[in-house]
């Protein structure tokens, strides 16, 4: 469930990449300040363990297709938060060099979306909580399953909300949710399970590995409260970011899209005073008030709100198809050209 | 030359779990010896090459490297004489290049960066591996590691010299390049293998250790024809020895 | 993706990377701004838009062809990767109908402009990433990383990530391969194995995290993971930058597939 570059629109990857770059710069922070030398070398064989787990494929039960590993809720269990979601971020990092998994702009999403609400939001609220010192396997066992089926149902929620804001898919926000809710369902159920079953392996086999853990792991034992009003207010700060970012640049492309979903007027004219409210702020603040800086955005949101494709007319059509078969060809050309130029170098 | 002086003095250690595994051991090491340490499997070998460099501390006894007497606050000066290969190149060499590894034990001890540069390429020259220092450990043969290992170390410029099993998973050519390189070192080694035949041909002196504590002490040559006292060790003769 | 497909597929990009071209010697920092410029650039573009997608195949085709990286690969790595945006994209012609003439006589849905959209731009983004770091060795992107003011810890990070991906993803093919050989079918690959493997795993990673430990301090490690900066910008840095930003200045802002497009047709 990467979320994808191409189906980002430049305001949703921006915001996500600030809201994580945001959290990466708090954790670094906190664990600079109190962290173990020894934990350094850890969480960095941590993250190639993730790495290569996430490469073992197995089959789900009852299924018979294959599934493999998030690991975001067995990182949080043994490093505590602010560890976790550094190695989660790392791993997720080679994942979108190695593997063009999600791409550059869409690590931030991917980041916020796998990193934050394991770490930050269902370890403090609910794996903490219920899981206590770790010592009741039981209460371990529900933890761990509720939390990672917790923080998988939040991933696939922001999918949803991400791909939504950014308006480059037609999929109405309902049935996209309808869609991806259910199927992460059972992969977070699966989550679950792999997480306990890996923290009960360890248990059994080194116990003294995860009491050192948990013990050395002030970071953790800290109020989980604030933990959670920090990860609220970042969230809310950044959700509200989005949105206002969003409502600045495409007034009516927010209008449009939640008019289409919701089918109420109503709504659409609350957040049409919302964003009239925010476009006369930006008209005060911006130095040329009716020039936009970028006019992409500007045809973007022209394109939205009609709708009807804009420009309809052939000619322009034609010459696109004209145009695009003599630019493909130059590129290929220019390609052609540098191997032989190089070929002939060696 | 008092610095390169290694001396274990009735020296106990007990791991937390309870495991003696230094019993009442005493040796003394000068300057510039070779001298191989050798065992069965869990006899302490590894245990001794950890105090050497105060990744542990005694429980009792003490253990002096050149004039400095092992302590939680010598350990620091300490780990700049005592330069530690370990067995494993793969966890000796963390960092993601030849060159960075090579340079992370000068620039911890903070100098400059053209210095270090120095350094990097002096040590790896004594290894012949100046041509990897741009390379990944990954894309390196196992001989090429355990070399990048040592040059690693020595780039520390150490008084002493310890290696756990050094030879282990290499190919017979790179395990003689290796003999030969260790042959060239006029430090004080310590090394620690049960690969009896490199022993013989780098040491000249030889400990055998049982239980945590020195079984006997002497010259290479006796120790490693003792076909007793090897069998009682769990070892054998050199192969080389074997046939005459 | 078989593991071990997985893993020489990384072993391979890895080794890509430490090729001597003009574009592998190009400073990293310049390599990452220019390539994050290149992906907000193309992602900004509208919807629907098609032809003005298309002067961006410029960039990726160079750095492929100057950083002598097959061709095949690339392609190869975007198709297995696509399906999450093909998926979403494929709706777009099922619910977007209204009907939009392309040729005279040729109409089609104004989805299918906007899932070509999705399409252009996935493999442009997806590739143009690829490339970066086919041209730029992983331990290079991090410095580069590192000096654009990326917090030092989570950069050692990365460093030690990449640099054990290789020795764990090994040892855990082995037991993969351990596995396969002995589960004729499936049985051998339901989660209670794959939790056994894992698990096995985890703790060696442990205990070679001890033995890392050991190592470091054996050589002064005090907290701090040195890093060295080693990395000049140089004029050919600048001139490569400048000239990237202008190309895409000038394809983003003047329709230049169109305008080409009509040219021709009325010289015909």
């Amino acid at each position: 469930m990467h979320m994808a570059d191409a189906l980002l629109s430049p305001a949703v990857g921006a915001t996500m990449w600030a809201g994580s770059l945001a959290a990466l710069g708090y954790s670094s922070k906190r664990l600079k300040e109190n962290i173990d030398n020894k934990t350094i070398p850890l969480m960095g064989v941590m993250g190639a363990f993730i790495f290569a787990a996430q490469m073992i494929n197995f089959t789900i039960p009852g299924t018979g297709s294959s599934g493999h590993l998030g690991g975001g809720m067995i990182l949080a269990a043994i490093l505590g938060p602010y560890a976790a979601f550094l190695v989660m971020a790392s791993v997720l990092t080679a994942q979108a060099l190695f593997f063009a998994d999600g791409g550059l702009l869409a690590l931030g999403c991917n980041i916020w979306n796998l990193g934050i609400y394991p770490c930050f939001l269902a370890y403090p609220l609910i794996y903490k909580p219920i899981a206590g010192d770790g010592t009741n396997s039981r209460r371990l066992a529900v933890a761990a399953v509720i939390s990672a089926l917790l923080a998988l149902q939040l991933g696939a929620f922001s999918v949803v909300l991400e791909t939504f804001l950014s308006g480059k898919s037609e999929l109405p926000f309902t049935s996209f949710v309808l869609l991806m809710q259910p199927i992460h369902l059972a992969i977070g159920l699966v989550e679950g399970f792999v997480t306990v079953g890996i923290i009960s392996y360890v248990k059994t086999s080194r116990p003294e590995f995860l009491e050192n853990s948990i013990a050395s792991r002030p970071l953790a034992d800290g109020t989980p409260v604030k933990n959670t009003l920090i990860a609220f207010a970042i969230l809310a700060v950044i959700t509200g970011g989005a949105i206002s970012w969003f409502a600045s640049t495409h007034p009516d492309g927010l209008e449009w899209s939640i008019e289409k979903v919701t089918g109420k007027r109503e709504l659409a004219q609350q957040t049409q005073g919302i964003s009239a409210t925010l476009r006369k702020l930006q008209e005060k603040t911006a130095f040329l008030p009716d020039y936009n800086f970028k006019p992409p955005s500007k045809e973007k949101a022209a394109g939205e709100k009609s709708p009807v494709w804009p420009g309809i007319e052939a000619g322009t059509s034609i010459a696109g198809v004209v145009g695009g078969a003599i630019v493909l060809s130059v590129i290929v050309l220019i390609g052609f050209a540098i191997r032989t130029f190089k070929k002939r170098q060696d | 030359m008092s610095h390169h002086i290694v001396d274990f003095k009735n020296v106990f250690f007990r791991y937390p779990d309870g495991t003696e595994a230094l019993r009442d051991l005493s040796f003394r090491i000068t300057h510039g010896e070779a001298v191989g340490v050798i065992g069965a499997n869990g006899a302490g070998k590894s245990t001794l090459l950890l105090h050497m460099n105060g990744h542990l501390l005694p429980t009792s006894g003490t253990v002096t490297i050149g004039d400095l007497h092992l302590t939680r606050k010598t350990r620091q000066d300490i780990r700049k004489k005592v330069g530690i290969v370990f067995q494993n190149p793969d966890d000796q060499l963390f960092m993601p290049t030849v060159y960075d590894d090579v340079a992370f034990g000068p620039l911890n001890l903070g100098m400059e960066e053209d210095d270090v540069r120095q350094r990097v390429h002096d040590a790896l020259n004594l290894v012949n591996s100046l041509a990897l220092q741009n390379k990944p450990p990954h894309h390196l043969s196992s001989g090429q590691k355990s070399a990048v290992a040592i040059a690693a170390v020595m780039a520390l410029e150490p008084d002493i010299l310890a290696m756990d099993e050094p030879a282990a998973n290499l190919d017979p050519k790179s395990r003689r390049l290796l003999i030969n390189l260790l042959k060239t070192f006029s430090h004080s080694r310590i090394i620690a293998s049960h690969d009896l035949d490199l022993i013989l041909d780098v040491c000249s002196r030889c400990i055998v250790i049982r239980e945590g504590t020195v079984a006997a002490d002497g010259p290479a040559r006796d120790i490693l024809s003792n076909r007793k006292l090897l069998e009682e060790n769990n070892l054998e003769l050199p192969l080389s020895l074997q046939k005459c | 993706m078989a593991f071990d497909e997985q893993y020489y597929n990384i072993g391979y990009l890895d080794r890509l990377s430490y090729q001597d071209t003009f574009v592998h010697r190009l400073d990293p920092r310049i390599k990452l701004i220019t390539t994050l410029l290149f992906l907000f650039t193309v992602i900004s573009f509208s919807k629907y838009e098609v032809a003005a997608l298309l002067p961006f195949f410029l960039f990726p085709v160079i750095l492929l062809t100057a950083g002598e990286i097959p061709l095949w690969f690339i392609l190869k790595k975007v198709v297995i990767v696509s399906p999450f945006a093909i998926f979403i994209g494929i709706f777009n012609p099922l619910l977007d109908a209204s009907p939009v003439t392309v040729l005279p006589g040729l109409t089609l849905a104004a989805g299918w402009f906007s899932f070509a959209s999705i399409l252009l731009k996935f493999i442009l983004t997806v590739s143009t990433a690829l490339l970066l770091v086919a041209t730029t060795s992983f331990p290079t992107v991090c410095h580069g990383l590192r000096q654009l003011g990326v917090p030092s810890i989570f950069v050692s990070q990365l460093l030690f990530l990449y640099r054990y991906i290789f020795v764990l993803a090994e040892e855990a093919m082995r037991m993969v391969r351990a596995r396969d050989m002995r589960s004729f079918g499936h049985e051998g690959t339901n989660v209670k194995v794959f939790i056994r493997i894992a698990g096995v795993l985890f703790l060696r990673t442990v205990e070679r995290a001890e033995r890392i430990y050991s190592a470091m301090l054996a050589r002064g490690f005090q907290g701090d993971m040195p890093t060295r900066k080693r990395y000049r910008i140089t004029a050919r840095d600048l001139v490569f930058a400048g000239s990237v930003t202008f190309y895409l200045f000038v394809f983003r802002f003047y329709p230049a597939t169109e305008i080409l497009g009509r040219f021709f047709q009325e010289l015909f």
